[in-house]
């Protein structure tokens, strides 16, 4: 490990200007990835920027909007009574993710920058667009099973491997960053960059900016959402696919509906198509099957991963049946 | 009918108790030192760097970027290496590779060590690592066992030939009524021990010194002196505790090696410890193996043919053969036997011994093809085990010390209800799942080896037993301190076990399941020695209260020598020992008879339930349980976690584990713990496991038989078997994993 100096921000104002005054910094919140990445030579900061001790752990309820401080721990805000009762499938996604250690150290604004499990990322020896800009991508014909079918490109068809972005996608919530600018709400959809936009950048975050918030608009279709995932083992692995959704119904019609995928895409993967499909249809199996075809109409599979397609399909309708109820 | 062996009067005492581990709390409480904690001064840590091509040589090395990295102390490559020859595999020094390590810039597989950065922190070491510099130039290597140029049919492994055949197989086979022709696949499988194999070594005035994670330190000792030109008792391997080993540390791998070499080119004491990416290419895996079974047999389920030919991939620098058609001429009664190995020489790291080897992939591939039989037959697949039975091993004719299989399938049934099972696939339900229940035959050789212990009684009443033996977790300290404590008639609080050192008493590889079955008699031995010594010097010795009263006219019990007639009268060890001037020192120690007449195997059988829910492919394990017959359970709490530990690993191997090699380059993509699935705790399901308890004293005084390896034997072909009753789909290729079973709604169709 490239020996680094470890500095100890007491605010977002010093964290932000300590990260300013040297190349390659990088904030240090859980650890639980950066520290990996270390590990492996992936990430070489020459600067470690302690802000676990950053008053940016609340989480409450202002104006409709339930607020979630950058570092609250994942475990904290999967069993907050707010998340539970409004956004239940933000609940499921974080329960979902990584063991129980894991998520009594990560933080929220930490999680949403989780970098991917892609094999020929995490070690130095491969060809990877996403380590090393333009050196290639070993992944594209390599064991490609857990990689990515939609958002992909010729350079990278590495998934983004959380579940809590995922269920922000389908929740529309906001992510709060602070930058020189001061404070600006970027959507999940913006701040995630898809490797054909940018290989060398992966989020809209600036050198310096720091995520502080996450914001959720209570919403009687937030209540009625769900976070489904399907891997391998039964705990503690990165998603195979997931699907979070959320559905407002009337009657059996369904009025509105947001969908978002995990595991199969290169950033958290909202469905505009699904929406589309589901949008004031009747919430039935034949509604599901339709939103789950339109979301993966333009997957891309290689030469191991083509199972994700229909596997992801079948969790979607599974997600959408367990969500819509009875209505159904 | 079943042979049974002289039997011994059953006795009272601490044998098959379901005692506490003796070692459990220096475990939980980290006062157990294991090979990485080893008290040595101020060690210097070396880390390896592994080639990066399959294929080919070293063409540069650039040292210098590495070399200026505050704390690095030294790089240890092939240029300034010491000398050590390339040493064939044998039985008492077990080298794995027949290649020395830092010797040349050949490149034989990829992960083959090219290197070590010393540094006075593992931090500073692991940086050079990062700035050493090596180019090499690239051969094209051969990957694929199918298009292999080199395949080799090894004439015997292990003492066992690998090609045989009995009968007229093929022709037998054509005459059949009913014939399966199939193919099942097993994946590259890793250890994975909690423990990465670590090597702490010193030079002391020319001798050396190692706390090494080995399962046998008696082989290593040989091996480290054979490369460096040094008599064995100049050598000294210690390995008190390990964290796993499954056999990965069971043979000897050359990163020890590169341990003492870095320790003798900077005079300190060096710690060397694998990374997790580094064990999945530094200490041997499971091959990967296709193995074709021709099965041939009447309409009524009854085999009259079994042709197994095992293909496998193989390095070319080591010898290992993964024995998987060996279950094949034992298991069931078959006159017309033909079994074949190939190995196809591929440029990889070297295969070893993993958990079962031969019998864990071996029955997946044979208890799947009587599966398919059965259902070929339309009988059930327990009753076709049962047909089948061997009532004395077919292989070579001779009676089972003591086989109690159809007892483990008659219980286990019972137990598991597999009466109410549903004859069709797809017929049982609970819920919206499918539900399978499969079942299948566990087997593994009862073998036996060479050993030797000592005892001492001191002059306090303590009880020290020292053998060079090991314990992987298992419980051999457990089970030593059991055996002593009742050879001596004393507790097992009185009992110290020092075990996993060279300089003690021989004992055999941890391994093969043979340590209890091995150490357990010449612990046995040596504390009986040490008890007549105890006797004599009581009904000897005038002062003593038992003065004058014959050997057998005295009893042990309580700590002390007594008179039968009156158990009140007699003498404390520790008082003995002070009456014969100083503790009591006995040697002992037990072998196999050479005479061969009786053949000598464990079995069992694995029943197994398992739920499907068909939309998202997902299959779990909602129930297994294990019957086994062992021989006499020494201890059955440290036995029942054995098989719990088999058969979970059995659940891996069936539906989670794979390494997978990059098709292109030939290094392993999934070598870290989120790319290689392992199971987890909610993966596995509340396990049953019982013992049918014949002891088998034609193996040994104690009636014990090993049983590290059996557990997982039979569980794979048991999930399989479910998956097909589950959802009428055969999966013959490991591990069961979603894709293979997205299509099973439309196969049923």
């Amino acid at each position: 490990m490239q020996a680094f100096e470890y500095v100890v921000a007491d605010s977002v104002a010093s964290a932000r200007a300590l990260a300013r005054e040297v190349g390659g910094a990088r904030f240090y919140a859980g650890g639980t990835s950066l520290v990996d990445l270390m590990k492996a030579g992936v990430e070489r900061p020459a600067r470690v920027i302690d802000i676990s001790r950053l008053p940016l752990t609340t989480i409450e309820l202002r104006d409709g909007v339930l607020r979630i401080g950058a570092l609250a721990r994942n475990s904290d805000v999967a069993y907050h009574p707010l998340v539970v009762r409004h956004f239940p499938a933000l609940s499921e996604a974080l329960l979902s993710g990584a063991s129980a250690q894991i998520r009594n150290a990560a933080t929220i604004g930490g999680n949403l920058l989780q970098r991917t499990r892609c094999s020929y990322f995490r070690e130095t020896r491969w060809r990877c667009n996403k380590r090393e800009p333009g050196s290639g991508c070993d992944a594209l014909d390599g064991f490609n099973r857990a990689h990515a079918v939609l958002g992909t490109g010729d350079a990278c068809i590495a998934a983004y491997p959380g579940d809590l972005a995922v269920a922000l996608a389908a929740l529309s919530a906001a992510i709060v960053v602070e930058g020189d600018g001061g404070q600006r709400d970027v959507s999940v959809d913006e701040f995630f960059y898809l490797p054909i936009v940018s290989q060398a950048h992966e989020t809209a975050l600036a050198p310096g900016e720091l995520i502080t918030e996450v914001r959720l608009k209570v919403d009687p279709m937030h209540e009625r959402s769900h976070y489904l995932k399907v891997r391998d083992r039964a705990s503690y692995e990165f998603a195979l696919v997931s699907v979070a959704c959320a559905v407002e119904l009337d009657g059996p019609r369904i009025v509105m509906a947001q969908l978002a995928l995990g595991g199969v895409a290169t950033v958290p993967w909202r469905s505009y198509a699904a929406t589309g499909v589901l949008k004031g249809a009747v919430a039935n199996e034949e509604t599901f099957r339709r939103a789950a075809e339109a979301a993966l109409a333009d997957a891309r599979p290689r030469k191991h991963n083509a199972f994700k397609v229909e596997l992801a399909k079948r969790a979607i309708v599974r997600a959408l049946r367990t969500v819509c109820g009875g209505a159904v | 009918m079943t042979a049974t062996a002289v039997q011994a009067p059953p006795r009272r005492g601490f044998i098959g108790l379901p005692i506490d581990r003796v070692d459990g709390r220096a475990k939980v409480t980290g006062e157990a030192r294991y090979s990485a904690d080893a008290a040595v001064d101020a060690p210097l840590h070396a880390v390896i760097v592994q080639s990066t091509i399959a294929r080919g040589r070293i063409t540069e090395i650039d040292e210098s970027a590495a070399r200026a990295v505050p704390g690095v102390v030294e790089v240890v490559t092939y240029r300034n290496a010491p000398r050590v020859p390339a040493l064939p595999f044998d039985f008492t020094a077990p080298v794995s590779e027949e290649l020395a390590p830092l010797q040349g810039p050949e490149i034989k597989y990829d992960g083959q060590h090219v290197a070590a950065v010393v540094g006075t922190t593992f931090e500073a070491a692991r940086e050079g690592t990062a700035l050493l510099r090596i180019a090499y130039e690239s051969a094209p290597a051969e990957l694929d066992p199918e298009t292999a140029r080199q395949v080799d049919l090894p004439e015997q492994w292990f003492g066992s030939p690998a090609q045989t055949r009995r009968g007229d197989p093929e022709s037998a086979y054509e005459r059949s009524e009913v014939r399966i022709d199939a193919t099942y696949v097993t994946p590259i499988e890793n250890h994975n021990p909690l423990e990465p194999s670590v090597t702490v070594a010193e030079w002391r005035d020319g001798e050396l010194t190692v706390y090494d994670s080995t399962q046998w330190v008696r082989g290593t000792r040989a091996a480290l002196a054979k490369h460096f030109g040094l008599d064995e008792e100049r050598v000294r391997v210690i390995a008190p505790f390990l964290g796993g080993g499954f056999g990965c540390k069971g043979f000897f791998w050359p990163h020890a090696v590169i341990a003492a070499m870095a320790a003798k080119l900077t005079n300190r004491p060096v710690k060397l410890v694998l990374t997790r990416e580094q064990m999945f290419t530094s200490v041997g895996h499971r091959s990967e193996t296709r193995q074709r079974l021709r099965v041939g047999a009447s309409r009524d389920g009854r085999l009259s043919a079994v042709l197994h030919d095992v293909l496998m991939e193989g390095s070319r620098v080591g010898t290992f053969v993964e024995a998987a058609g060996g279950v094949s001429e034992m298991l069931y009664d078959v006159p017309n036997v033909a079994v074949s190995h190939r190995v196809a020489r591929l440029d990889v790291p070297s295969a070893t011994a993993m958990r079962a080897p031969g019998e864990a992939p071996g029955s997946f591939a044979l208890d799947s093809a009587l599966d398919e039989l059965a259902y070929a037959c339309g009988v059930d697949p327990l009753e076709i085990l049962r047909r089948n039975h061997a009532n004395v091993d077919p292989s070579n004719g001779l009676p089972f010390s003591s086989k109690h299989l159809l007892a483990c399938y008659e219980r286990g049934a019972e137990a598991f209800g597999w009466s109410m099972r549903a004859r069709e696939p797809r017929a049982m339900r609970v819920g919206d799942e499918l539900v399978g229940w499969g079942v299948a035959t566990a087997t593994y050789p009862a073998l036996r080896s060479p050993a030797e212990a000592r005892v001492t009684i001191a002059t306090d009443g303590s009880v020290d037993v020292a053998s060079a033996t090991h314990d992987l977790g298992t419980g051999m300290y457990t089970i030593l301190a059991q055996i002593t404590a009742d050879a001596l008639g004393v507790d097992t609080d009185a009992v110290r076990v020092r075990i996993g050192d060279s300089s003690f008493p021989n004992a055999p590889v941890a391994g093969g399941s043979m340590s209890s079955a091995s150490v357990g008699p010449a612990v046995q031995d040596a504390a009986m020695r040490a008890r007549g010594e105890a006797i004599a010097i009581a009904t000897s010795t005038e002062s003593s209260p038992l003065y004058g009263l014959g050997a057998d006219e005295v009893e042990t019990s309580g700590g002390a020598v007594r008179a039968k007639t009156d158990p009140s009268r007699g003498i404390a060890y520790g008082d003995i020992a002070r009456l014969g001037g100083g503790a009591i020192d006995a040697a002992g120690g037990a072998a196999p008879d050479d005479d061969e007449k009786y053949s000598f195997h464990s079995f069992g059988a694995q029943f197994v339930e398992v739920r499907f829910d068909e939309e998202l492919a997902r299959l779990r394990v909602s129930r297994a349980l294990g019957v086994f017959d062992c021989g006499r359970i020494l201890n059955p709490k440290t036995a029942r976690s054995q098989m719990i530990g088999g058969i979970t690993m059995g659940i891996g191997m069936a539906l989670l584990e794979e390494t997978v090699r990059d098709s292109r380059y030939g290094a392993v993509v999934t070598n870290n713990l989120a790319d290689y699935h392992v199971p987890v705790n909610a993966d596995i399901p509340n396990i049953e496991v019982e013992f049918v308890e014949e002891p088998d004293y034609a193996l040994n005084p104690l009636g014990a038989r090993g049983i590290g390896e059996i557990g997982i034997t039979g569980v794979a072909a048991a999930i399989a078997n479910a998956v097909y009753h589950a959802t009428g789909v055969r999966v013959r290729d490991l591990p069961i994993v979603p894709e293979k079973l997205l299509g099973t709604a439309a196969a049923s169709a």
